[in-house]
């Protein structure tokens, strides 16, 4: 287990050298997006639109923040992660076609995903559920907002972030995923769960 | 609150503000000391970081007063409502009051969206949202009960209507599998509310409602607590772990509740709590005074 501490634009040689349960703090500009926001990036990359932000070398964040307006100044308020495996359906594409070097979620992602980041170039680093005001004190500024037709917890917030983690690397760009892993040994436990309580299987 | 100067609307909307903030800032006292036995006794490394990031996370919302997860979720009440309060037309329209309020001053997470449109009305409410669930008893007091319930949890609930024939060992069944299939979705530690009978929408109300109840109670009837324990025990020999990263906390409890069922049918239901089990309740007195029942904390 190593700690990284990287700063965005981060190249693919330096996520490359990440392993899964090394931990990562993250320095730079994070962006945040959910489901909507993934359908909509992918639209316009298949429609040859721009998107707001160029993401190469950024980080990705499952994120539907709590923020307010100070005056004419966002505030993030709480920002934890959401739920990964929702953008499965989006993320492999979205890997490929903008780049991002860092995908910070919970839960986890599935094989699609973790496949485009050994192919790519990404990690997933897993960032505990529901610590919002863990993650809201690293964000020291809401650089501005997109998409904020989608809603507040769907827009993309681009946050502008200083030692932002613990994040787990829970998939490398190597192949591994320790949630793959977990799951593993869960379907295992499960028999013997299944005999204590006196079930067939 | 058969005092006729009383505005009750009034009271209803500042309880009822109240009890959201309390909810969603402050974890009660037995969620908290339940996290802080599983950090003591987790094993694995990767469960017990996860473990203290919440901890510190918990620590940091009361000391700035901000909520303590950004999904400030879904907005339920349960009222209990006096028989003999007057004005309880009203208690709705002030709980609809209340949740914009506490959208905009806590401020809360939007949370409610048009499912056709997929427009978030941007202030927590919209059909049926804040939903509230009504019960009728003797009296003359009102007692207001928040949950503010995460999506990521919410996910993961499961309804089934299992084979009568295979009785309780059928419904362990179904909740370990609900527990596998939920994996590191729900937040876990998570807390279990389960029950059956009934009919497939009481099942899950009952279960939904025991998550209200705290982890330090279990049920009175023997055979139904020795249940909980069971379940509770094999769900954590899982080793999903703290945010399904591995380790032996992938439940807090777990509470049971039934209703009396069709020869013909066994329905049953699981309900998942994230370990930021956010509740409050307080009760509004016949003289219009004010006890808040799970938060010593003012807000």
């Amino acid at each position: 287990m190593a700690v990284y501490k990287l700063k965005t634009p981060i190249s693919e040689d330096e996520i490359r050298k990440l392993k899964v349960n090394d931990v990562l703090y993250m320095t730079g500009t994070i962006v945040t997006a959910r489901d909507q926001a993934h359908k909509r990036a992918l639209e316009y990359f298949k429609e040859g639109k721009q998107l707001p932000i160029n993401l190469e070398g950024l980080a990705v964040f499952h994120c539907g923040p709590v923020v307010s307006k100070e005056g004419e100044k966002w505030v993030a308020v709480a920002a934890g992660p959401t739920t990964s495996t929702r953008m499965d359906i989006f993320e492999d594409e979205f890997i490929k076609n903008f780049k991002v070097r860092v995908v910070i979620g919970k839960g986890g992602m599935g094989k699609k995903t973790t496949d485009a980041m050994a192919k790519y170039g990404a990690v997933y680093g897993a960032f505990t559920g529901g610590a919002a005001i863990l993650a809201a004190k690293a964000i020291k500024n809401v650089k501005s907002v997109e998409w904020l037709d989608l809603g507040t917890p769907e827009a993309l917030w681009i946050f502008e972030v200083e030692e932002f983690g613990p994040l787990a690397v829970a998939i490398d760009s190597h192949g591994n995923n320790i949630f793959m892993d977990v799951q593993k040994k869960v379907e295992e436990n499960k028999q013997k769960i299944y005999q204590k309580l006196g079930l067939s299987p | 609150m058969r005092d006729k100067t009383l505005d009750i609307a009034k009271i209803v909307e500042d309880v009822g503000f109240n009890i959201v903030k309390q909810a969603v800032i402050y974890l009660p006292e037995d969620v908290k000391q339940a996290l802080k036995k599983a950090y003591a006794e987790e094993t694995s490394d990767a469960g017990k970081t996860q473990l203290k990031a919440i901890l510190d996370n918990i620590e940091l919302a009361e000391k700035s007063k901000a909520p303590i997860c950004q999904d400030t979720g879904t907005i339920i009440f349960y009222v209990k409502a006096g028989s003999k309060v007057k004005d309880l037309d009203k208690v709705e329209q002030a709980l609809v009051n209340a949740t914009r309020r506490a959208t905009k001053e806590i401020p809360l997470r939007p949370n409610a969206v048009d499912p056709f449109t997929q427009k978030n009305s941007g202030d927590n409410t919209g059909r049926y949202i804040p939903f509230l669930h009504w019960e009728i008893v003797a009296g003359e007091e009102l007692e207001l009960t928040v949950m503010t319930k995460g999506g990521g949890s919410e996910n993961v609930c499961v309804t089934g209507m299992l084979v009568p024939g295979e009785g309780i060992k059928g419904l362990k069944k179904f909740v370990i599998d609900a527990v596998i299939r939920a994996g590191s979705n729900p937040c876990p530690p998570t807390i279990l509310g389960v029950a059956m009978g009934g009919g497939s929408d009481v099942s899950m109300k009952l279960a939904k409602k025991t998550l209200l109840k705290p982890l330090d109670e279990p049920n009175p009837n023997p055979e139904i607590a020795k249940l909980e324990k069971e379940i509770f025990e094999a769900a954590n020999m899982t080793g999903i772990g703290p945010m399904g990263l591995g380790g032996k906390t992938t439940v807090l409890g777990v509470h049971i509740d039934f209703a009396y069922r069709h020869p013909a049918s066994f329905p049953a239901a699981v309900a998942f709590n994230c370990w930021a089990a956010r509740r409050a309740s307080a009760r509004i007195n016949a003289d219009g005074t004010v006890e808040y029942l799970t938060h010593k904390v003012k807000v």
